[in-house]
């Protein structure tokens, strides 16, 4: 396992932290995607960071 | 979101906690002597914890002091700074208190050391950490409690009213004892129980402990403090007032922090409850002897 992979543990009890719905691990772009908030969270060093500020938002059209 | 009426600035709270991540292992005395607290506590319930949160982790120091024939076999460590986060040895995670990214019912034992004290959302943290435990999971936090710094909140407050003749919040405000215990009930723990204990440090110098708060990312983060610089001098005059108000014959001053401990647990068929009132069949007029005494 790299340093930048998520320990499978760990993504088995994330939530979105603003709706507590499901994410979709997107390991090459290294986010967990909120598709019911519209946002992607990044992982950095192997870290989610699972911060509402630090959160990508996706493209509308998604 | 409505940041205006909130009394911490997060933002802040996150900025201090990044910056002082590096350093945090010279300043962390007060952490680990409410964390040797908790893991006391915990090491009194005996019990196996299979999945840990640690709520607001710091760089981690909370796991050294935790047994490890309590049997974490997933120990899950998040703080809102990622550099504090980075630092701890487990399976890390940046996550704000106020909105936490855990799946309903993930976790044995909910523990939070010297965090909640900066949480603007105090109900709802706990009602989203209760969630979080599975029933019968275990809820155990030290805070900050409102006795905390009392010394260095008078003598700011004097220094700052003589010398540009108003005050603005210094110090944080600290939640009351009986208040953290209302909360977790409303939050739907079962046998919530609230204590609170007192820890004196005692300094030679009184603007070291100033610099100590910032070594442990206490810095006042209070969203009203004062946006300008503190006045020329206000610093320097507190510590003399600090002295003058406080010093003991040896010229030492005292710096109080108000330990809250929270003790509660997810609701479970199995747990002890009171029974119903006026389901009792025995008369204690009876056992007491009426008109006896």
């Amino acid at each position: 396992m790299t340093a930048d992979q998520v320990d499978p543990k760990l993504l088995e009890i994330l939530v979105c932290p603003l709706t507590k719905g499901p994410l979709r691990y997107d390991a090459e772009a290294r986010e967990l995607i909120s598709e019911q908030a519209g946002l992607a969270y990044p992982i950095r060093d192997g870290i989610p960071i699972m911060l509402v500020d630090e959160a990508r938002k996706l493209d509308g059209g998604d | 979101m409505n940041r205006e009426f909130e009394i911490f600035d997060r933002r802040a709270v996150r900025a201090h906690r990044d910056r002082a991540a590096a350093g945090l292992g010279g300043y962390d005395f007060l952490f680990r002597a409410a964390a040797e607290g908790l893991a006391g506590r915990l090491a009194d319930i005996r019990r196996n914890f299979a999945a840990v949160l640690d709520l607001g982790c710091h760089d981690g120091f909370l796991a050294d002091c935790l047994e490890p024939d309590h049997g974490a076999e997933l120990l899950v460590q998040c703080d809102l700074s990622e550099a504090m986060a980075g630092r701890a040895p487990g399976r890390r995670v940046a996550a704000d208190e106020e909105l936490l990214p855990f799946a309903p019912m993930s976790f044995d034992l909910v523990i939070s050391c010297l965090t909640l004290h900066w949480v603007n959302d105090l109900p709802g943290c706990l009602v989203q950490a209760r969630r979080a435990l599975k029933p019968d999971g275990l809820f155990l936090a030290v805070m900050l409690g409102g006795g905390t710094l009392r010394e260095l909140r008078s003598a700011l407050l004097a220094a700052d009213t003589e010398l540009s003749g108003g005050a603005g919040p210094r110090v944080s405000p600290f939640a009351d004892v009986r208040d953290a215990g209302d909360l977790l009930g409303r939050a739907g723990f079962a046998l919530p129980v609230a204590d609170t204990a007192i820890l004196t440090v005692s300094y030679a110098e009184p603007l070291r402990l100033l610099s100590d708060l910032r070594g442990m990312g206490e810095a006042n983060s209070v969203a009203a403090r004062r946006r300008s610089f503190a006045r020329r001098g206000v610093f320097p005059r507190a510590a003399e007032l600090y002295r003058e108000m406080y010093a003991d014959a040896d010229g030492r001053v005292p710096a109080t922090f108000e330990m809250i401990t929270l003790t509660a647990w997810a609701p479970a068929d199995t747990q002890p409850k009171p029974l119903a009132r006026g389901s009792g069949e025995v008369s204690l007029t009876d056992i007491l002897g009426a008109g006896d005494g």
